[in-house]
């Protein structure tokens, strides 16, 4: 290992420049308006936790987690999401307030450092965690409310899929019995998004045609309404029925919400392999390479806090609908007031008042401006109380 | 937003097949593309942009979003485990990797010692097997290695085997069957949606009548 250079920051970790600061700042006003216009109420939570406690539960593999050490030998995880520390404080501080809770976040997560660009270490999540209502009602709430929010801030074109993984693991149950190895493996191939892989291993099963069609059938199960009926021609035991139903009034409720036109179905989507219960979704916009925002049922998590809850939430790549809503610079607001000895108590008083009118207002003495014009340029209007700007501005 | 695609195309040895394929499928290339010095052109008419891309690359491109398709071995995409959809077995250029070595010579009992341009392949095909490795990684002529007792055994890709036999290894293992994969990215994958299952249905039915 060389000597770190003195401009040199950890691997993965970024700067934000007040450009970006401000784009961000502008983004996660316009989602957490949107998040408290739904009743949620916003909280925050350490930045480091156990690894044994929300390090072992959280969605985000081991081996993506950021570890360390505290003083006395426990590895501790910066925090990887915001969902499973909630889900602490919701089945521990907050555990006998009155349920569902709804509740929200903003601010850094951490994922292991890569040597590879374009993964960073740190990044900035805003969401939302419904916790205690385990109905349709509760998916389609997160859902609009998610849609809400990227359209408050400004994104047009995103699409949102949902998915239902009750559905894909009672199918297979259905066509492959208690074969739990298969199903693992089938499992896997769709997590891993690998589908040449998914019908090689159905093809080399041993089980009839008829099956094999069904289980090649999954993989067409995406679109619009018409998946529910196709789901429903595939489906055969209750689980089955009850989770292409699910769906059905899930996306009844998202039309009575109006917000249809960014949902699409697929039945196949699997974001994690034993992290979600229920409904699930991920949403993108182009010219974005990776996920923009996600989130989906979550049942087991916090009964491993001892709360018996069902609970659901989103969560929005802050620093990816940046680079999504792909805004210009906006001009520069500010004023600038240059002042001598002589005019300096006047500056004070004018910027003062500009201040109150709600200006950003800089005051400058000239000796330090190196080029007047330089420091003009960057501003919206100057005002140049010295005698050489006499009467200007 | 533009719906027009861009591809990510091997150059190289694997160029001409997968140019074919995709003329098959109603997407002319030209033949001569991979000898033009361009690495990218545009095909207006046919709403699509080709990148050439070094095969290895083909996959990282695809998966940070550079190109929404792309044709991989799946060499690459078992040593680089990168986010994109396997979408279509392309069946084109097959060839297997496997283990090899020198006839006859048991592996080093103290640090068995793999040469290969895969050291995920490797590490987890000998992880399964039980045995722990160390990997010596190359980039060309593999088969070096264990004739200068650098390894003793090496991962590499085999086609016809020849390369082998001409210096005097055999085979001791395949590891897996390769084709070019038709590869997507995941958000391509939802935001065009249309024009990429309009592609893919194009491109299994070639596999399909050919298959016939």
């Amino acid at each position: 290992m060389g000597k770190r250079l003195m401009f040199e920051k950890p691997l993965g970790m970024r700067d934000t420049l007040p450009f970006f600061y401000n784009q961000k700042a502008k983004a996660r006003k316009q989602l957490s308006d949107a998040i408290l216009s739904y009743g949620y109420s916003f909280m925050d939570t350490p930045l480091m936790e156990y690894h044994e406690t929300v390090g072992k539960v959280s969605a985000t593999l081991d081996q993506q987690l950021f570890k360390l050490l505290d003083q006395q030998g426990h590895t501790l995880v910066l925090r990887p999401d915001m969902t499973a520390p909630i889900a602490r404080v919701a089945a521990s501080q907050l555990k006998n307030s009155e349920f569902p809770l709804r509740l929200a976040y903003e601010g850094p997560v951490f994922r292991a450092q890569q040597t590879e660009g374009g993964k960073p270490a740190q990044f900035e999540q805003v969401g939302t965690e419904l916790i205690g209502d385990h109905s349709s009602y509760g998916d389609a709430e997160v859902i609009a409310l998610l849609v809400e929010s990227l359209k408050n801030a400004g994104l047009n074109d995103f699409v949102i899929t949902v998915g239902h993984i009750g559905f894909v693991k009672a199918f297979f149950r259905d066509v492959l019995g208690e074969d739990e190895e298969t199903i693992e493996t089938l499992l896997q191939f769709l997590y891993r998004k690998n589908y040449v892989g998914y019908r090689e291993a159905v093809k080399a099963l041993p089980i009839s045609e008829d099956k094999q069609t069904a289980l090649l059938q999954l993989l067409t199960l995406r679109g619009g309404e018409e998946v529910f009926e196709a789901g429903r021609s595939l489906a055969r035991n209750q689980t089955c029925m009850q989770a292409v139903n699910e769906l059905k009034q899930l996306y009844r409720l998202l039309k009575e919400y109006g917000v249809e036109q960014s949902i699409y179905f697929d039945l196949n989507l699997i974001s994690h392999m034993d992290y979600y219960t229920g409904v699930l979704f991920e949403g993108y916009a182009p010219n974005l390479g990776a996920l923009l925002c996600n989130g989906g049922r979550y049942d087991t998590l916090l009964p491993s806090f001892q709360l018996n809850a069902s609970a659901t939430g989103f969560a929005v790549h802050l620093e990816r609908l940046v680079e999504a809503l792909n805004v210009q610079e906006d001009e520069d607001q500010r004023i600038g007031i240059i002042v001598d000895n002589d005019s300096y108590a006047r500056g004070i008083k004018q910027a003062k008042n500009k201040r109150a009118e709600g200006y950003a207002v800089l005051l400058q003495h000239r000796d330090q401006i190196a080029d007047v014009e330089a420091f003009r340029s960057q501003l919206s209007e100057t005002i140049d109380l010295t005698n050489e700007g006499g009467a200007k501005g | 937003m533009s719906n027009r695609l861009t591809i990510a195309m091997p150059k190289g040895r694997i160029y001409e097949e997968a140019a074919e394929l995709m003329k098959q499928a109603g997407y002319d290339l030209g033949a001569d593309l991979d000898e033009s010095r361009k690495l990218i052109l545009d095909f207006p008419e046919q709403n699509i942009r080709i990148m050439m891309a070094k095969p290895m690359d083909v996959v990282t491109y695809v998966e940070y979003g550079a190109a929404d398709i792309g044709i991989a071995g799946k060499d690459v995409l078992l040593e680089q485990d990168r986010d994109v959809y396997e979408v279509l077995d392309l069946k084109i250029s097959p060839c297997y990797v496997a283990v090899a070595g020198v006839p006859d010579q048991p592996l080093s009992r103290i640090a068995p010692k793999i040469a290969t341009k895969y050291p995920k392949v490797a590490s987890d095909y000998f992880r399964e097997q039980g045995e722990q490795i160390e990997i010596i990684p190359l980039n060309g002529s593999i088969e070096l290695a264990p004739l200068i007792g650098l390894a003793d055994r090496i991962v590499d890709i085999v086609s016809s085997g020849r390369t082998l036999k001409e210096n005097g290894l055999v085979e001791y293992e395949k590891i897996a069957d390769i084709t070019s994969r038709l590869i997507v990215n995941p958000v391509s994958y939802r935001m065009k949606s249309n024009e990429i299952d309009q592609m893919v249905s194009k491109l299994s039915n070639v596999m399909e009548e050919a298959s016939s």
